[in-house]
């Protein structure tokens, strides 16, 4: 394309695609655990982390708590959401067919759009973001703010933390008998519903902090503003291979990369940037559909 | 003496329960109330009532505004239209915020024989080849080739760069209309960058445009989108100027960009509350919209909504009757009528033809420039 | 609850097909009336049934009786709805319309009449349909369904960026308003006789095999990719009339009326309905479009007795994904189930239900 880029400019895209990328992977876990374990696409998990952001702008713009308060409160919020969709949504669907459950999570997603819309009203509201993270200062030729380390640090301090849950202790054992087969392990005596709650508590947490942080980069937060992080993340948690943890991360970062470099390289197609997602995802799917990191998941027919 | 016996009658029979629909005149008004473009089309509303509680009467007749939600979605507008006509019978209809939505709104009234008039759709092809439909605000081309000259000219910009919502019909509109005029100039667009509405990372873009070095880019974007793209901006250390147009005229963008938007320009309508010098009508409407919502900033929505009104109560006036064929011919006479954004006159295409406002953000707070006449 | 069909068939034969036939007859007598004698808006309402019963049984036909998970259905609406305003959009409209940049001098003078557009709509569909399904139809489960949304979306920024050709985000408008009783009727009539005829045919057997159980249906030595692929594509041509008879009502099209919210809507209608029945897709459509009207006035302000309510905007939707969870969590196999209309299941007054036909 005889683009030449400099290597100041190159690493300031770099470090935008780590920023973008290490949030879609955050956000990706939590479809990732619940897929892995119910075979679901649990559409309302976008508009979890649209509630997780709209917990902190309540708790810090309208109720002046401290900002750790606040991000503590956001994430019980979210959690308590996640844990009700399950049981009120979710559960009650356990043994019918998948696309019950699909359309269940639909349900449940525009339900919480449009409440949202009711009760916070469709206007978007500003986050104020404490300074300290936004003071702005260069390294050679790049310019960063804190905030834009913090995010990626974050994000793969809490992948890290959970993949030791997963293989360190026994919950973690259990939900990953849970993704083999659901029924031996509920005859082993594991109290398969508990599990199952502590993987959308999980998840909702996760996707919190992703709405938190996101708020903190993006400052606004309005009631849509879950859809297309939400569904940019799905893709990266198929891309990576869902169902694994590393690769929802990985398949995050991929994404970042492919959405920032593809204008970066190709700035006269940027109004095609989400068709290059797409097309890599359809890609990898054709080439090894269980994505770059997925095990082999046998379809229950 | 001859205002009261009308008045008298209508009590009368309204107390009787036989409301007869001769002796009220029914305005229509679908907007954006939800949806993604309520922030809009709320204010609208709110100035259309405002303009309503001022004229409660034309002709002797009690006005009634009918007010639809058109969920700022096309299909819904469509019906928002059609039930406004079918159901509520009404006399003329006003709306809306969005050019896509006046567009599936216009066909329906087109059809039906009824005159709308738009208040902040301003892309050209809401009126192009309709009998019907009006618009109380300017278009895009003549806003586009206004804020080139205003870049060119006046502040003396050769460089300009271009960041549109490639999904929106009035960002590409207007970029396209900017970079049109401002070439012509003899200024050079140095960087054509696109997004997508919804989008909320903008720093590709923004990383390569800043390695275009330009002194302006040019950002037709909706003000919540916008006042995000700004804040981004500055995290990536832009030093070049920002200028919008009429979308990003909403109080609530110093709130959402914060300092980031210190030193935006944007063109938009004849009217801010900071104006200086006001016309009497933008005077009497300031002051009215305080007392009636004084928790809340009119801007140039809210005077398009009180403006639409205006323009057909007037030719309301002028037509001596509230039959819609007749609004519509004394609709297409409108000239130099007083409204807030200035004296309007419609012109062959049934768009206003008006001042084009320059609002720049200085100390956190929206100044009004001034007004240009490209 | 199967089993005394047998008895008296031929009997009850002759007499299934008199009652349809009336059925029909009084059925198309009242769209007549009603033609003649509701207002616009209620009209509108009615063209809306038939056009989403249309695209609901295509969906069904894809997902409900051949299993196949598909999430694509916007993009097939789209290019349907594309290519039939194209096609009936005057050179003058178009030359007035590309306002950014001028339209491909190709397509400035291509015209046909709408009947000719509808099926040019329904076959430019299908052969895109035929085009996804070659490699993505190997795909199973899930993963079909994300593939079939990712072309959905990429179909949807295509025409976002392709401006000579669709006029971008702009959109068309101005397309004659085409579509009437008379034709979103009787298009779906003809799509209601196909799918009928399909069902009950060989090839119906075949879908509903290897929707079934594919690995059986392959031992029986059905070739199970290529008959995924033909209904597939059968059912992205329903997509595009559907999608052209939409833009015929609304007269004005852009690339955000498809996005993966119109897919969900249409997997509404086929779920709430029932999953694999024909009658259930049509009584989906009745009350799914009906409901979302009926609902408007939630958000309506109400003056009771003096006391002005005001309306709350976004209440409609909300209740309407409530009811919708509601429906399936209590009646998970929808209205219909897997169950069809039928005469004699109407006589013996079981556990039918009524839909039309």
């Amino acid at each position: 394309m005889g683009i030449k880029m400099s290597f100041d400019m190159f690493m300031q895209h770099f470090i935008n695609a780590v920023g973008l990328g290490s949030l879609y992977g955050l956000i990706a876990i939590g479809y990732t655990m619940v897929y892995g374990i119910l075979r679901l696409i649990n559409f309302a998990h976008g508009d979890i982390f649209m509630l997780g952001a709209y917990f902190v702008f309540f708790a810090t713009v309208s109720y002046k708590l401290p900002w750790a308060f606040g991000v503590l409160a956001a994430i019980a919020g979210a959690t308590l959401c996640g844990l009700l969709v399950d049981r009120i949504a979710y559960r009650p669907l356990r043994n019918a067919p998948r696309i019950s459950a699909l359309i269940s999570a639909i349900g449940v997603s525009f339900f919480i759009e449009n409440l949202s819309v009711v009760v916070f009203s469709g206007m978007p509201r500003p986050v104020v973001q404490p300074p300290l993270l936004m003071k702005a200062f260069s390294i050679g030729g790049v310019r960063l703010v804190p905030l834009a380390l913090l995010v990626p640090a974050i994000s793969f301090a809490l992948a890290a933390g959970l993949l030791w849950l997963i293989y360190r202790t026994r919950s973690g054992l259990a939900m990953r008998s849970i993704s083999h087969d659901i029924e031996t392990t509920r005859l082993m005596g594991v109290s398969v519903d508990r599990i199952i709650a502590l993987t959308f508590a999980l998840g909702s947490a996760l996707a919190a902090v992703a709405g938190i942080m996101w708020a903190l980069r993006y400052p606004r937060v309005e009631p849509f503003m879950g859809i297309i992080p939400g569904f940019k993340a799905f893709i990266a948690a198929v891309f990576g291979g869902i169902g694994s943890i590393p690769g929802a991360m990985l398949g995050g970062l991929s994404l970042g990369f492919v959405e920032i470099m593809s204008i970066a390289f190709f700035p006269k197609l940027s109004g095609y940037r989400d068709a290059f997602a797409f097309i890599l995802l359809i890609l990898i799917l054709l080439v090894k559909p269980t994505g770059l990191m997925g095990e082999k998941l046998e379809d229950k027919i | 003496m001859r205002k009261l016996l009308p008045a008298l009658l209508i009590c009368l029979l309204a107390a009787g329960g036989a409301f007869a629909a001769d002796d009220v005149v029914k305005i229509g008004f679908f907007n954006c109330l939800t949806g993604q473009n309520a922030f809009g089309g709320q204010l609208e509303l709110e100035g259309a009532q405002l303009a309503l509680s001022e004229i409660p009467e034309v002709l002797g007749k009690k006005i009634e505004l009918v007010v639809v939600d058109n969920k700022s979605d096309k299909t819904e507008a469509a019906n928002a239209v059609a039930r406004l006509i079918e159901r509520d019978k009404v006399n003329a209809v006003i709306g809306t915020y969005g050019s896509a939505l006046a567009m599936a709104g216009g066909e329906v009234a087109e059809a039906a024989k009824i005159p709308v008039m738009g208040t902040s759709c301003t892309n050209p092809l809401v009126t192009q080849n309709k009998r019907y439909y009006f618009r109380a605000c300017f278009i895009d081309p003549f806003q586009g080739s206004g804020a080139a000259a205003y870049a060119y000219k006046t502040l003396n910009f050769k460089k300009a760069a271009l960041l549109v919502d490639v999904a929106n019909d009035y960002s590409v509109g207007l970029g396209s209309f900017f970079k049109q005029s401002f070439e012509k100039l003899g200024g050079e667009i140095v960087s054509e960058m696109k997004y997508n509405s919804g989008d909320q990372d903008f720093t590709a873009q923004l990383t390569e445009i800043i390695s275009k070095n330009p002194d302006i880019v040019f950002l037709p974007a909706y003000f919540a989108e916008g006042a995000i793209v700004l804040k981004q901006a500055k995290e990536l250390g832009a030093t070049f100027r920002f200028m919008g147009g009429d979308a990003m005229d909403n109080p609530e963008i110093v709130t959402l960009g914060g300092d980031a938007v210190e030193g935006f320009l944007h063109t938009t309508f004849a009217y801010d509350p900071s104006m200086k010098d006001m016309n009497p009508v933008a005077q009497k409407f300031t002051e009215n919209w305080k007392a009636k919502y004084p928790d809340k900033e009119p801007n140039v929505n809210a005077a398009l909504g009180y403006d639409a009104f205006i323009l057909v109560i007037d030719a309301i006036k002028r037509a001596g009757s509230a039959e819609p064929e007749k609004i519509r011919d004394a609709l297409e006479a409108t000239k130099d009528v007083p409204t807030v954004t200035g004296l309007t006159t419609l012109n062959e295409t049934h768009d206003a033809e008006k001042e084009l406002g320059i609002v720049e953000i200085r100390d956190g707070k929206k100044q009004f420039i001034g007004t240009i006449t490209p | 609850m199967s089993g005394p069909d047998a008895i008296g068939e031929g009997n009850n034969k002759t007499r299934d097909a008199v009652l349809t036939a009336v059925a029909a007859v009084v059925f198309a007598a009242a769209l007549w009336l009603a033609s003649s004698n509701l207002d616009g808006y209620k009209l509108r309402i009615i063209n809306l049934i038939a056009i989403n019963a249309i695209l609901g049984l295509s969906l069904n036909l894809i997902y409900g009786m051949t299993g196949m998970f598909s999430l694509g259905h916007a993009g097939f609406m789209a290019i349907g709805a594309y290519v039939s305003a194209l096609l009936i959009l005057s050179p003058e409209q178009k030359t007035t319309m590309w306002i950014l940049e001028p339209i491909a001098p190709w397509l400035l003078n291509v015209r046909a009449p709408f009947v000719v557009s509808l099926a040019a709509a329904g076959l430019a569909a299908a052969f895109f349909g035929w085009l996804v399904a070659l490699p993505v139809l190997r795909l199973g489960g899930d993963y079909l369904g994300i593939a079939t949304l990712g072309f959905s979306e990429i179909i949807r920024i295509l025409i976002t960026n392709l401006t000579p050709i669709t006029n971008g985000s702009l959109g068309l408008k101005g397309i004659p308003a085409h579509t009437d009783i008379r034709m979103s009727y009787g298009c779906l009539a003809v799509v209601l006789f196909c799918m009928v005829r399909l069902m009950r045919s060989n090839f119906g057997n075949v879908l509903r095999a290897v929707r079934d159980d594919e690995i059986a249906a392959r031992t029986m030595g059905i070739d199970t990719f290529r008959t995924r692929v033909l209904a597939f594509t059968l059912g992205c041509f329903g997509g595009g009339l559907g999608g052209a008879l939409m833009g015929n009502l609304i007269t004005t099209i852009d690339p955000k009326m498809f996005m993966i919210t119109q897919t969900y809507s249409l997997l509404m209608i086929v779920v709430v309905g029932g999953l694999g029945s024909i009658t259930g897709s049509i009584v989906g459509a009745v009350v799914v479009t009906t409901m979302l009207e009926w609902l408007r006035f939630v958000e309506n302000p109400v003056t009771i007795g003096g006391v002005n309510i005001p309306g709350i905007p976004g209440m409609r939707m909300v209740i309407f994904s409530l009811l919708l969870i509601v429906v399936i969590i209590f009646r998970r196999e929808g209205i219909m189930g897997m169950r069809e209309f039928s005469w004699s299941r109407l006589f013996r007054g079981g556990s039918g239900g009524g839909g039309r036909r």
